[in-house]
Order: C-alpha cells, then sequence, then structure tokens
C-alpha cells in the first residue's frame, strides 16, 4: 500500500526581492558567435537548441562575431544607434511631462530600447506590427514624427487620435503600427489573423505580432500559435521578456521547466532566443524570419531575452518588489552602450561624436516638445473637440448620435 | 519668482498622499531632475523631481505627514538669481486632510436614513444597528479589504486569487495585509490570464473552495465570461442542483478616470441579465463591506461591482462583528416625496448631488440605492414610485439594454397607474468613452442632466 500524499502547490519564487543583492549567478550568457544560423527554410524539429540558447553578435570587446553577423551596413548600424538614443531622450521628457502632469500615464521602454529599433529596420514598408507596451522604437525608426506622438501623448487639438485613445496607445497605419490593445494578449492572434489575410489576399506582405512574458499566459497567445503554424501564415511572433511583469516575475508564466522560445517547439515552429539587448543579434534574426515569411515557410517565434530596466508605467513602483539595483547587475548590459561600443570598434563613431549627437537629440526633443506643446497638454487647452466624440463610432452616424451631439450643442 | 513645489498626483485617480521622506533640506542646491522627496500614493511610492533647478528655500510639509491632498504647496525653491533665505512662506500652507475635505463632500446618510417601519419606501432589512455602536470611518479599499480578511478568518475555504493580488497588494491595494496575514496559499498572484483563472477559480468552487476572484478591471473579465456566464451561473442549475459554484468575482467596473474606451465600462447590465448570478454593485463603504460579506457567504456565484473612484473615498462603517447585509434589498439614501432618483454604484452619489441641487429649487427628490442589480429590489423600487408617481434613472453606463431600461419596463408593466410622467434615463453619452479630460467629462454622467431630467418629469423645466 502506498499512503497518500499530502499535497503541497509549488509557488515560484524569484531569485531576489528588495534588501536582497541582486544574484544572476544562475543566468548563463553564451558565447557571442557561437550559434548556428540554419537556412530560412529549416524544419523546426532540426533546430531546437536555438530555443534553449541565447542568440548573440556583439561580444564583450564591441566586435560582431558568428554566421549571425553583418546584417547591417555601417550607415544602417549608426541609425540604429541614433534611433536608440531618440526614444530614450523622448521617454526621459515625456516621463517628466508626466511627473508636471502634462499627462496621465507615460510607459518607458529604458533598457529596451534595442528589440523595437532592431526589429523595425528588419521590416520593409507596408507590413503590419501588432505591438504591446514600450514599442515606441517601432514608430521612431519607421520614421514617424515625434511631435505627433507628443501630440497623441498629451491628447491635445492636434491629438491625430482626436482625444479617444490612452497616451502611448499610438496607431498609424501607414507606418505598420496596429493600436496598441490595453487588454494583453489580443493582438497576438489578430496579427496571425492580418498575415492569414496578406495570404489569401495574394499580398506580400506580413504581420509581427508581440507579446510580454507575462501576458504569453493568455489563452490568445496559444490560439496565435495553432493557426500560425497550421496555416503556415506569414507573420513573425515575438515574445519579449524582460523578466518582470509588473510585480510578477517571469517564472510565474513560465515555471521553471522551460524557455518562452521553447513553446513554439511543440506548435513546430522555428523558436530563436536572441540577445534583446544586442542590436545586431536582434536584426539579424529578425531579418532570417522575416526572409523566412517572404519566402513562403511561415511564422517564426522569437523570444526576445531583455531587462525592463525602469518601471513597468508611471503607476508603478518597483522598489517594492526587486532590488532597487538589479537592472544595473543584468548580465546582458545595456543596448545603447554595447552599439556605441561596436561602432567605436568598427573605427566609425567615437566619444566625441556620441556626445555631439546626445546633445542633438536632445535640444531636437525639448524643440519638439515645445512645439507639441503649443497644440494643449492633458490640462491645459486647446483640447480636442467634443464634436469628434460622437464620429467613428459607426461608419455612418446613426440618427440618435446626430440628436445627442445636437443637444450638447456641438 | 520662487518655484512653488505643490504635491502632484501621480496616477489619475490620486486624491492625496504621504510625503514619505524629504531628499532634500532647507539650504541645498538642487539640479532640474533631482529627487526631491518620496511620495507614497494609494498605488505605490514614487520619487519626486525638481523640473527646474534652485535652491530648497523652504519645506512646509514635514516628512511622514499623512493625507496630504493633491494641489498642496510642500516646500519653495529659490531660482539662481534669487536669494533662497528672503523667500517667505505663504501663510496657509497647512496640508488639507484629505478626510476633512471628505466629510465636507460627503452627505451624511445616516441622517436621512428613515428608520425601518416609518417610512413606507424603506423596505430594507439591514442588520438593526444598535445605538451607541462605534462607527469607524473608512474607505470603500479598506471596508472591502476588512470584509475579505473577515471572511477567511472565518472560513478556512475562502482564499483570494488574481493578477497582483498577493505582493503588490493589489493593483488598486485592495488585497492590502492579506498576503502577510494568510500566506501565499490563500492569497495567490495568478499569471495574466483571466479565462485562465476565472476557469480556475470556478473549478476550485465546484471542487469545494470559496474562491474570491480579482479581476484587475473588470473590462479584463471580457475573455473570462465564458467561465462566468456558462459554467458558474450554470453549474448549478444544469446539475439538477448536484453541484454549486459559490465564488466571488470582484474587481473595479465603469470609468475611472482618464482610462480610455477598453478600460471604462459599466457591466453591470450585462450580469444582470444572466440567470444564475448575483449582481452587487455598492456605493459606501459600509455597503461595501456587508454586501461583500455577504457575497463570500452566498452559496450562489456573485459578480460583485467595485468603483475604482469610490476607492478611495471615505464613509462611516459600523463596527459590529456581524455586519452582513442582505442581498437583494435597496436601500432609501434619502427620502423625498417629489421624485424618485434611482441609481447604483458612483451614480448614488451624482444623485445626491442632484437631489441637493433640486432642494434648492424647492424640488424634494428622494434617492433610492437598488445596491444589488440581480435579484431587483423591484419592491423598493415601485414603492418609491407610489409615493412620488415620477422616476428619473440614473446610470453610470450607456443607455440601451441598461439597468435604466429594465426600470423603466418594471414601471410600465406594475407602476403605470401611478406614473406622473414617463420614467427617464440619464447616463453617459452613447459612445466609446473617449480619453482626453474634456471629451470624457462631455461624454459621462452629468448632475445637471439628472436636475434637468427631474424638473421635466415634475413638469416644472
Amino acid at each position: 500500500m502506498i499512503g497518500n500524499k499530502v499535497f503541497q502547490l509549488h509557488v515560484p519564487e524569484p531569485q531576489c526581492r528588495p534588501g536582497d543583492t541582486p544574484d544572476f549567478s544562475g543566468f548563463v550568457v553564451p558565447e557571442a558567435g557561437a550559434a548556428a544560423r540554419p537556412p530560412v527554410d529549416v524544419d523546426a524539429e532540426n533546430i531546437h537548441n536555438l530555443a534553449y540558447d541565447i542568440i548573440r553578435v556583439t561580444d564583450d570587446e564591441g566586435r560582431a562575431v558568428g554566421p549571425w553577423a553583418g546584417s547591417l551596413t555601417d550607415e544602417e548600424a549608426l541609425k540604429g544607434l541614433r534611433d536608440m538614443m531618440t526614444v530614450r531622450s523622448f521617454d526621459a521628457r515625456m516621463l517628466m511631462a508626466q511627473r508636471q502632469g502634462k499627462t496621465s500615464f507615460y510607459m518607458q521602454a529604458l533598457g529596451e530600447e534595442a528589440v523595437s529599433c532592431a526589429f523595425q529596420a528588419a521590416l520593409s514598408p507596408g507590413d503590419m506590427n501588432f505591438p504591446t507596451y514600450r514599442q515606441q522604437g517601432l514608430l521612431v525608426t519607421a520614421g514617424y514624427p515625434l511631435e505627433t506622438m507628443m501630440n497623441q501623448i498629451y491628447s491635445n487639438s492636434a491629438d491625430p487620435l482626436l482625444g479617444r485613445q490612452l497616451p502611448i496607445m499610438y496607431s498609424s497605419k501607414e507606418k505598420g503600427f496596429f493600436s496598441i490593445s490595453g487588454n494583453l494578449g489580443t493582438q497576438f492572434i489578430q496579427a496571425v489573423g492580418w498575415a492569414m489575410a496578406s495570404a489569401i489576399a495574394g499580398d506580400s506582405k506580413i504581420a509581427a505580432g508581440w507579446i510580454g512574458d507575462g501576458a504569453t499566459a493568455e489563452s490568445d497567445f496559444h490560439s496565435a500559435l495553432v493557426f500560425a503554424s497550421t496555416f503556415r501564415a506569414p507573420v513573425i511572433l515575438n515574445i519579449v521578456n524582460n523578466q518582470w511583469a509588473i510585480s510578477t516575475f517571469q517564472g510565474i508564466a513560465r515555471g521553471k521547466a522551460a524557455t518562452f522560445a521553447s513553446r513554439g517547439l511543440g506548435f513546430g515552429i522555428p523558436a530563436l532566443r536572441v540577445d534583446g539587448n544586442d542590436f545586431l543579434a536582434v536584426h539579424a534574426v529578425a531579418k532570417w524570419a522575416a526572409e523566412r515569411a517572404h519566402l513562403g515557410h511561415g511564422a517564426t517565434l522569437i523570444e526576445h531575452v531583455t531587462y525592463r530596466a525602469g518601471p513597468h508605467s508611471t503607476s508603478d513602483d518597483p522598489s517594492g518588489y526587486r532590488p532597487k539595483t538589479e537592472a544595473a547587475d543584468w548580465p546582458l548590459g545595456d543596448p545603447l552602450e554595447r552599439l556605441k561600443k561596436h561602432l567605436i570598434a568598427q573605427g566609425i563613431w567615437s566619444e566625441e561624436r556620441h556626445a555631439q549627437a546626445q546633445a542633438e537629440i536632445d535640444s531636437d526633443i525639448i524643440a519638439t516638445q515645445k512645439r507639441a506643446e503649443k497644440n494643449g497638454t492633458l490640462h491645459d487647452g486647446p483640447h480636442p473637440s467634443p464634436k469628434d466624440m460622437f464620429d467613428d463610432v459607426f461608419a455612418n452616424p446613426p440618427a440618435h448620435l446626430i440628436r445627442q451631439r445636437q443637444e450638447a450643442g456641438i | 519668482m520662487p518655484i512653488e513645489i505643490k504635491l502632484p498626483a501621480m496616477s489619475p485617480t490620486m486624491e492625496e498622499g504621504t510625503l514619505a521622506k524629504w531628499l532634500v533640506a532647507e539650504g541645498d542646491t538642487v539640479e532640474p531632475g533631482a529627487l526631491l522627496a518620496e511620495i507614497e500614493t494609494d498605488k505605490a511610492t514614487m520619487e519626486l523631481e525638481a523640473d527646474e533647478g534652485g535652491t530648497v528655500a523652504k519645506i512646509l510639509v514635514a516628512d511622514g505627514t499623512e493625507d496630504v491632498k493633491v494641489g498642496t504647496l510642500i516646500a519653495i525653491i529659490a531660482r539662481e538669481d534669487e536669494d533662497a533665505s528672503a523667500v517667505e512662506a505663504p501663510s496657509a500652507t497647512a496640508p488639507a486632510s484629505a478626510e476633512t475635505q471628505q466629510a465636507a463632500a460627503t452627505p451624511d446618510v445616516e441622517n436621512v436614513t428613515p428608520k425601518a417601519g416609518e417610512d413606507p419606501a424603506s423596505l430594507s432589512t439591514d442588520p438593526e444597528v444598535p445605538e451607541g455602536t462605534e462607527m469607524k470611518r473608512q474607505t470603500v479599499r479598506e471596508a472591502l479589504r476588512d470584509a475579505m480578511a473577515e471572511e477567511m478568518r472565518a472560513d478556512d475555504t475562502v482564499f483570494v486569487m488574481g493578477e497582483e493580488v498577493a505582493e503588490y497588494q493589489g493593483a488598486y491595494k485592495v488585497t492590502q495585509g492579506l498576503l502577510d496575514e494568510f500566506g501565499d496559499k490563500r492569497v495567490v498572484d495568478t499569471p495574466i490570464t483571466e479565462y485562465g483563472f476565472a476557469g480556475l477559480g470556478t473549478g476550485a468552487a465546484m471542487g469545494g473552495l470559496k474562491p474570491i476572484v480579482e479581476f484587475m478591471t473588470f473590462n479584463f473579465a471580457m475573455q473570462a465570461i465564458d467561465h462566468i456566464i456558462n459554467s458558474a451561473a450554470k453549474t448549478n442549475y444544469m446539475s439538477g442542483g448536484q453541484m454549486r459554484c459559490p465564488m466571488v468575482f470582484r474587481g473595479p467596473n465603469g470609468a475611472a478616470s482618464r482610462v480610455a474606451a477598453q478600460h471604462s465600462q459599466n457591466y453591470g447590465p450585462w450580469y444582470a441579465s444572466v440567470p444564475g448570478l448575483i449582481v452587487i454593485c455598492p456605493y459606501d463603504a459600509a455597503d461595501a463591506k456587508g454586501l461583500l460579506r455577504a457575497a463570500i457567504q452566498s452559496p450562489d456565484p456573485v459578480v460583485f461591482l467595485e468603483n475604482e473612484l469610490l476607492y478611495g473615498q471615505s464613509f462611516d462603517v459600523p463596527v459590529m462583528d456581524d455586519w452582513v447585509l442582505p442581498i437583494g434589498k435597496a436601500r432609501t439614501m434619502k427620502s423625498g416625496t417629489d421624485v424618485s432618483l434611482v441609481s447604483y454604484s458612483i451614480g448614488v452619489g451624482v444623485a445626491l448631488d442632484a437631489a441637493a441641487k433640486l432642494a434648492d429649487e424647492g424640488i424634494d427628490a428622494e434617492v433610492i440605492d437598488l445596491r444589488t442589480l440581480r435579484p431587483l429590489d423591484k419592491a423598493a423600487v415601485l414603492a418609491s414610485l407610489r409615493k412620488t408617481n415620477r422616476m428619473v434613472v440614473v446610470e453610470e453606463g450607456w443607455p440601451t439594454c441598461s439597468i435604466a431600461s429594465e426600470i423603466q419596463a418594471i414601471c410600465m408593466e406594475d407602476g403605470f397607474d401611478h406614473l406622473d410622467a414617463p420614467v427617464l434615463r440619464v447616463t453617459n453619452e452613447d459612445v466609446p468613452l473617449p480619453y482626453a479630460e474634456n471629451l470624457e467629462k462631455a461624454a459621462l454622467l452629468k448632475v445637471e442632466d439628472v436636475v434637468k431630467a427631474a424638473k421635466r418629469v415634475c413638469y416644472k423645466d
């Protein structure tokens, strides 16, 4: 007879909590350049190891090494650095604007700039992102005007979304940025639907879905993998694993068993785990996945391993759930510093040019902010027009809404 | 002009904060962006930064001061070209306590509630509050927390789960302290999957536990609605009465502040249309506590709809061990003779404000708080109608297929002979809620619209 066991639930705990010394000793950083680069038509079953490895290109000396190196020209890499610096400087200004009450809410991408900036550089015009939070780099890299972004954040009279949407929930059809959904996960499966529609229409545009580590627990994530796998949709499915879903560490969504990327393998989808703080690696992997989709081989799942160096949003205080200095100890470093070091090692950049570029970017953003604020901020007008409130509820306004607008005197 | 540092609103719902700690002292020079102080809000501790540089001339609110109202002058910084020692503090710098402001703003409900039996409109069977019972001033947030803690102490099958409920103490701090008292087996942080943990909770209830499932907002419960309606609500019925699903789905519902279309919806009418569900929508702290305890004790699944804007508001709560309120009973918030204003949740505050304005114009309005949306207290609605013969329904939500429509149907079917005017509904505009401050205000329920509708049914417009 086997005695009845008294069950105990397992509740995973992060390595460190506030007051502890950050400890990443269990985090293995693979050697840059060591991961193989398979052909884009590879079967998932032949590259299982890439779902557990971390693809890295930039080594500690700033050299680009290994088979994934060389996807960018020097000019493109310089633009990448500038884009990341712009995102960081923009974030700092907008965070300050939130503290000053000019908007109610903001989310920085601090520490994760390479993920979106490098990824967008691998897409073509017409491709569509279904982003989640912290991907303002997609818009910045695509050349969306910073002033328009600020107008949206301030919800002012020049807000392209007419005062309807939350700050930072941008939307640009032209720049391939589908609106962000505050209800997490929904856009992952919608990206697959968009990609399938592109295929059905005989088009050559691809879609990119985005989800955080925490939201992979949503059923949308699993639905997306099923459809992407079955129909070989031309889509790139991105998981940004920045270690923290507000206060919940990534182990709560994943357990200890495997990586997020490895979830793709059960669906037969090639899954690549990439160093999300290595601009060159993110770009190379994104380019590989885009080519795979364009050639009709179907979807790729990418896990970007990074770290959310700032709070979740301006309503969050991370010192309540993780050591204050944890970000500084993150073993994959800072994406801007790493690309800067690479460009200096290439002999095409210098500390002096960097400082000068920083000053230019900062002053440009301050000037842009002044222009945007002329269009109003959250509390100080001018505001969006009240008549816009009744438009776009339906394609053709129904009579009762027209009446409501008239009764409101607008 | 020296720079005045006022306590900023660090989130749209922040009304007051604690000045936890100054990081600078008088006489210090600060650069733009320097950290000035740590502020504790209703959600988190945050650092206040200097927008401009200068010398700290005066610190006006001491370390550790609680309940400092947003906008209170807390420090003065002299600009570079100014003499810090010459800066004078303005005379009235004492931080206004949020408590006293709230006391002034909230109508004294206890005084106007008629005693049971005295008033034909009051069908309340709330527990008798004995003379001399101590009243505790509490926020709705604290009352909800106390209700859960008391039920968890009394019944070890009760547990709470949801996103951020444990380590973070709740996205809106409603589960504050529960992890410390009850441990991580009964206060459970879940992965981000409302569909997943609503289903898990439904299964746990079927398995004999009493889960309290917290949704960060009911907007995120849209994906969980299948478990709530197709499983939890029907378990008892479909199993021929063999199996029950005693659980509470709770969280904030309705519009908060500046959270726009996807985060501002009132699901009261949605859930209230479903047989098998109990739907509760309290207004003040005493009701929040007494009704949440009743919900946790209920053998049926309960959808318990809170309101983020009410979380921080303070009301009197009787200090009684058995403060458990009856489900399905409305409450007369203010007795009146000329017109009935029927509402629930945050709309009750709007109706009370409207009643005060109407009183100034000689109209004596009665205010009824439905408290429970299913089962709906038809008798209370009809009794009030018999008394005033005029009714306006006040609802923070859309007009179509609303609780207001339901009240109109009840009055049409069972109160037709007592109607002196058509029942009117005052609601939000029939559009997704826009974000911008001016548009949001224009789209939401307004006191003046209630006043206008009340005058119209009294033929005094």
